[in-house]
């Protein structure tokens, strides 16, 4: 299991915008680099990536909850 | 903390509304009260207008003060305010609707004679009508969607025959984008400056502060800010802080208020294009210059008082700057960098000032805007509050956090910032080229 983990203090997103579906759902192939998430932080938007290749399980952080620097966002395997 | 000071120099007494990010500001224990208004994201605290109501009532509050941002331009906020029977600090809300409308604010200021960029006053239908109004108003010219925003469908035509070309494209685009082919035509102002001027005023009368320089801005955030504008000569200041009165009086404006200005140095004609109904970000150079608290003004006046200054008795002395510190990296194109401060040593002497919300232990929140605080010097000249700016900037430290004092160091040693000649289009290109190096010295 790989945890996602954010890299700035901020609200997590796990959806490009509030009308579109999560970036990422369970058993998604992800590639290195793939978008999982946002955290907006100070009205900017940081794209969160994977660092690795996997199996997408599940986010752990919710949709538009706040966050701090290193929780867990999402976890993959 | 700028309004809480304010309030207290005034005796009154002051409620300070934060979210729960905030609880720990320098605001909240300053104020002689604080309220917890709601959870950290502004829409659940600071955007919530029943939240703030229902604080204020509680609280037993006979007015509000909105700041900058957040609902301080929200015309429904400002009435909701005024029917619980409650003091709005700032005009009425049907000014803040009027002002806050691009096409009604043109059509005021006109109204006023207040010159604005001269275009097509709505839409042109065909090419023909869009040569007519070109002719009119003179080249260069530029072609918008009458539906757009976000700089869809705008062209610049220099010439007749560059509009027969260009004109078509824009409304090809201006159809494929909005489903509406209607064309604007204005007069382009290449290259133009940003300047404006503080307007006061007690719902009968209006008085000026005199103009602001704010023409060095990022991404139409403004960055370094002057009082006053040196590029302007006497006579053309005053036609533009007398049109600004006029505009103030002729809606019977009540507070403090800025308008907006395009100044084309070539031509030297300047243009207004928006007001802002509230107190803005770099007030304190306008302060530092004429010693007048515009904050403590707004309060009185919205209380019902007359303006406490007349038009003759606002002298003007020296010159001044303000540079807004943001936690931001402005080596890593302006990441956001909301650390924990460690160190903070604030910049002292005559004349320095420092508007902040810092304590040493502070976490910078992430969930609002990157401003942390203002650096305002005052001078007797330009260069001398240029100097006296990059001493309190090498003096002051905020540690454990980025901030862009780099980049207002960079500004300060640059040739065409010493002498003062930029506009609006000036800074980006200046970061795109490197001028920015990790040293904060400008190549």
């Amino acid at each position: 299991m790989t945890e996602i983990q954010s890299p700035l203090p901020g609200t997590f997103y796990q959806k490009p915008s509030p009308e579109e579906p999560p970036f990422k759902s369970e058993g998604d192939a992800v590639t290195l680099g793939d978008v999982i998430g946002l955290v907006e932080v100070m009205k900017t938007f940081i794209q969160v990536q994977a660092e690795a290749d996997g199996i997408f399980v599940k986010y752990v952080a919710e949709d538009a909850s706040p966050i701090m620097a290193g929780d867990v966002l999402a976890e993959m395997k | 903390m700028r309004i809480v000071r304010a309030a207290q120099s005034l005796g009154l007494h002051s409620i300070q509304a934060h979210s729960e990010a905030d609880a720990d500001m320098l605001a909240v224990r300053l104020a002689d009260e604080a309220v917890c208004i709601g959870p950290a994201p502004s829409k659940e605290s600071y955007l919530n207008i029943d939240a703030i109501l229902k604080a204020a009532r509680e609280s037993g509050a006979d007015a509000i003060h909105p700041g900058y941002g957040f609902l301080s331009e929200n015309p429904a906020f400002a009435r909701e305010v005024e029917q619980a029977g409650m003091i709005f600090v700032g005009p009425s809300a049907d000014t803040i609707e009027r002002m806050g409308d691009k096409v009604a604010a043109r059509q005021a200021a006109q109204a006023a004679g207040v010159p604005v960029v001269p275009g097509s006053d709505g839409r042109v239908d065909g090419i023909e009508r869009a040569l007519a109004v070109a002719k009119e108003v003179g080249f260069p010219v530029m072609i918008k969607a009458a539906a757009g925003g976000g700089g869809r469908g705008i062209r610049i035509a220099k010439t007749a025959d560059e509009l027969r070309i260009l004109a078509p494209q824009a409304k090809a685009e201006a159809e494929a984008a909005f489903g509406d082919g209607g064309l604007y035509v204005e007069r382009a102002i290449l290259s133009p400056r940003h300047i404006e001027v503080q307007i006061l005023g007690d719902g009968t009368s209006a008085i000026h502060c005199y103009e602001r320089e704010c023409s060095l801005q990022r991404r139409r955030q403004k960055v370094w800010e002057e009082a006053g504008a040196v590029c302007l000569d006497d006579e053309t200041r005053d036609a533009l802080c007398a049109s600004a009165v006029a505009l103030a009086k002729s809606v019977n404006y009540r507070g403090a208020g800025t308008l907006e200005y395009l100044y084309d140095e070539a031509s030297n004609e300047f243009y207004f294009i928006e007001m802002n109904t509230r107190i803005q970000v770099e007030h304190p150079v306008t302060e530092m210059v004429t010693g007048i608290d515009l904050v403590a003004e707004m309060i009185k006046v919205s209380g019902g008082s007359k303006l406490s200054v007349t038009q003759a008795e606002i002298a003007k002395t020296g010159h001044a700057i303000e540079v807004r510190i943001c936690a931001e990296d402005p080596f890593a194109n302006f990441m956001p960098w909301p650390g924990q401060v460690k160190t903070l040593k604030e910049p002292t002497g005559d004349g320095v000032r420092f508007d902040h919300f810092l304590s040493e232990g502070y976490q910078i929140p992430p969930f609002y805007d990157s401003l942390l605080g203002k650096v305002i010097v005052h001078a007797p000249t330009r260069d001398m509050a240029i100097d006296k700016l990059v001493d309190a900037l090498n003096e002051m430290k905020i540690e454990g956090t980025k901030t862009t004092i780099p980049l207002h160091l960079a500004l300060a040693a640059d040739r065409d910032v010493r002498a003062g000649t930029f506009h609006t289009q000036w800074l980006e290109p200046w970061l795109e080229a490197e001028n920015l190096t990790t040293k904060g010295d400008a190549a």
